[in-house]
Parts: structure tokens; sequence; C-alpha cells
């Protein structure tokens, strides 16, 4: 029996591409559909009643929400290609734990640059630097997160790295001069077709990004 | 010829402090499993070095140390004693879906019914007439929605106890505390999630791992004084 696999996403999220990424590391044929987020299919609101919110994944039918849990499901179903996650137990919950902490800051403290002014965006901008040279530390001299293979820390991860210059430009920084090694990280990952595929242009994020800024009066 | 088994000692240390919901969690979790362990309370306004050392990142508790090794954040821990001790009372389900299901709920819980929790608490233990009753109905609205997921099952597991029961069990003890300070009780509108509650509360592992109410209404009217509210 064919597996019915349908995506309900959003381009520039940096979850759905997580999903996005897990599913082309497993081989697996998806049906992707752009949600408009101002305006939720009925679809989105039957399968995610409870936060209505973007990535789920359908397969045959049945929903899975919140995009951790959804990376798990694919790598636990598909479990015989690209392994995202390790077989030991020990190590399983070390992804977690980075992935979890990646959950809790990056987005939040990537958020406030582009969205706020002064004090604020520049207290964000420390706060997210330091996040970053944690992480840089926790990658070490691997070549990814998850050592010598792709998995699940690296895809928590890398799909905020097309949202960088857009940070970069609204913040005035530069991530690569105080984190070269995760930048270097960062290109290695998009050497695979998986990431390549999942990530949209950092300049479209950018001009995305330009024109919310304008419309929200933001300076 | 014999071979002995030599069995090797497990060593389990939980850095904990006694009203933390999270804690009360991981020793469930614990004794649902069986297992000895030695458990460490923290002093939160001095955390000892072993703390500082085990969880750099967020000097958070609870911090379980398996064997030297660190586990932290309560969920990430739950799931490593699922798995590392899989033989016995099996936490979470062995289907993917299900466990997708499972993880879904107690992700919930632990972002809303906590964040809510929380909010209540300071709605509660700050305002008076309009706010907080308006306060009272969001956390009700949430306990509702779980409470439509639990449905006719004798535990959200299903026929078996499970990750997500406790997950919500440690917010009850604290509801408890909230319920005598406003006078207020989620009987009438939650009845399934008491009597839910109640069941858990017959379980060995729930009973022992869950402070007891008077001492925690003790410790509220503590951090209250400590925030000069009356």
């Amino acid at each position: 029996m064919a597996d019915e696999i349908m995506l309900l996403d959003w381009w520039s999220s940096m979850f759905g591409m997580r999903v996005r990424i897990a599913l082309v590391e497993k081989g697996l044929k998806y049906e992707s559909r752009e949600e408009d987020l101002n305006n939720k299919s009925p679809l989105l609101l039957e399968m995610n009643p409870v936060h209505t919110k973007i990535p789920v994944l359908i397969h045959n039918g049945k929903p899975i929400c919140e995009s951790p849990i959804i990376v798990q499901y694919i790598d636990e179903v598909w479990k015989d290609k690209s392994p995202l996650l390790p077989a030991d137990p020990y190590q399983r919950a070390r992804a977690r734990f980075w992935a979890d902490y990646i959950d809790n800051k990056i987005f939040q403290l990537g958020g406030k640059i582009w969205t706020r002014k002064g004090e604020d965006r520049e207290a964000a901008k420390k706060e997210l630097m330091e996040c970053l040279k944690i992480l840089e530390g926790e990658l070490g001299e691997k070549p990814y997160f998850g050592g010598e293979n792709f998995g699940f820390v690296d895809v928590s991860l890398v799909t905020f790295s097309c949202w960088f210059y857009a940070y970069e430009s609204c913040g005035n920084f530069s991530i690569e001069a105080e984190c070269p090694k995760l930048i270097a990280w960062t290109k290695r990952c998009l050497q695979k077709s998986s990431v390549s595929s999942s990530l949209p242009d950092p300049l479209k994020i950018h001009d995305f990004v330009v024109q919310l800024r304008k419309k929200f009066g933001i300076e | 010829m014999v071979i002995a088994a030599v069995e090797m000692a497990e060593e389990i240390i939980l850095l904990d402090f006694w009203p933390s919901m999270f804690g009360m969690k991981v020793r469930i979790a614990l004794t649902e499993k069986g297992l000895k362990y030695e458990r460490r309370e923290e002093n939160l306004l001095n955390k000892s070095p072993l703390l500082l050392e085990m969880n750099p990142i967020h000097k958070k508790v609870p911090v379980l140390i398996h064997n030297g090794k660190p586990i932290c954040e309560s969920q990430i821990i739950v799931q490593y004693i699922d798995e590392v001790w899989k033989d016995k009372s099996p936490l979470l389900p062995s289907d993917p879906y299900e466990r997708a299901k499972a993880r879904f709920w107690a992700d919930y819980i632990d972002k809303k019914v906590w964040e809510r929790l929380h909010l209540l608490g300071g709605k509660l233990w700050r305002t008076k007439g309009e706010e907080q009753e308006a306060g009272k109905k969001e956390y009700i609205e949430y306990l509702k929605l779980l409470e439509e997921e639990l449905g006719d099952k004798p535990y959200f597991g299903g026929e078996n106890f499970g990750f997500v029961d406790l997950t919500l069990m440690p917010y009850f003890s604290w509801l408890h505390v909230f319920e005598i300070a406003t006078k207020f009780s989620i009987e009438v509108e939650c009845p399934k999630l008491i009597t839910w509650s109640k069941r858990c509360m017959e379980r060995e592992s729930v009973s022992t791992s869950l402070p007891d109410h008077q001492k925690l209404y003790g410790f509220f009217l503590q951090l209250k004084k400590w925030h000069g509210i009356e």
C-alpha cells in the first residue's frame, strides 16, 4: 500500500524546512501544500485544532504536529534509511537536549533582532551570539552535530541558516566573524541535496523580512 | 562450569527540588521502573557545584546522573529512563503514531498548562475580582481540552499509566494549592480529570513522588511572603 504523505507548510518556516529535510533524507515522496497563514485552510484547522500552526505532517490521513515530534516520527517509521537520531539512548538524550536548546533560544532571539529596535535588538543580538557560540562549542571538530553523520541536531539548526543574512542585515553584525566553524558547518550541510532543496534562498528571506518590517513600521 | 553473572550496580542520582513539578515527573518514572536512586535536594538559591557541573547550560533541576553521565530536561530524562529500562512498565507507546501523540500532549502540558499555571499563580495571588475570574476561566479551558483528550479512558495512555499521565499529575498537586488559596474548584467543570487524578494517586509511584498538599501549601505561603503579597 502506497504511503500517502502530505505536508502543510509555509515556505519561510524554519520548522517546516526541518520536516522537508527529514522527508528527503528518507527518500520519501510527499505532497507539499502551502498554507496562507492569514487565511488558514479548513484542513489545517482540522488537522491541528490545538495550535492551528504549520508544519503538520499528514501520514495516511493521520496528523502529526510540532516539528521535533514530526522529525522523530519520520525517523521511527522509516527507520531503515538515513537514521537521524543516534541508536544509543544517552546520545539520543543529548541530541534531544540540543534540539530543545535550539528551539528555546534561536527562534525568539532571531525574531527580536528583526522586530525590535535599539536596546532590545542589541540585547537579543548579544544573546544570540552567545547561544551560537555555545552551539559551535558543542559541534567542536566534528563534521556534524551528529558526529560523522548528519542528524537530528543538524536538521534542527541548519534551517535557521537561511535566516542568518536577514538577522545580520537588521542587526548590522556578522555571524561568520564570531562563529566561523558554525558557518563552515552550514556550508557543509548545504552540500547535501536534502538541505539545499529544502531551504529557500537567504536573499528571498531577507526581502520578505524587509517587506514585513515596512508593513509593521519597524526601523 | 558455572558462569556467574555479575550485575553492574547502576548508580542513579537525581538532583531535585521537592516542589518542582519537573522533578516530580522524574521521581514517578524512576519508581514506575522500580529503580533505586539517590535523591539530592538542591538549594536553588545556592546551587551545588555538582549541579553547575552537570547542567552548565541551564543550571536547573531536575538532572539525572546515570553512572556519572548527566541527562537534563524532564521530558528528555523520562524518555531516557523509558528507553534504557525498557523491559518494565513502558511509559511511551510502542506504536510510532501513538508515541507522537503522547509527545504532543506532554509538550502541550509543559508549554500551555505550565505557562497558564504560572500566569494563573501570578494572577490569582496578585489580583482580585474580575481579573482573577478571567484567569480561572482561561485555565479551565486548557484543562477542558485535556479532559476531552482523556475521554473515557482510565489513563491518557489508555489502559496503562504512561507518559502523558506522569507529565500532568505534578501540575495537579499545584492546582490543589491554588484551589485552596482562591477557593475555586475544577471539580464541577472537569469531573473526569478529578477522577483520573484520584486514580493516578492510587499508584505508589505517584503517591510517593508528589509532596504532601499541606507542605506544598505551606511553601506557597512562603513564596507569597517573599514576594510581599498578602
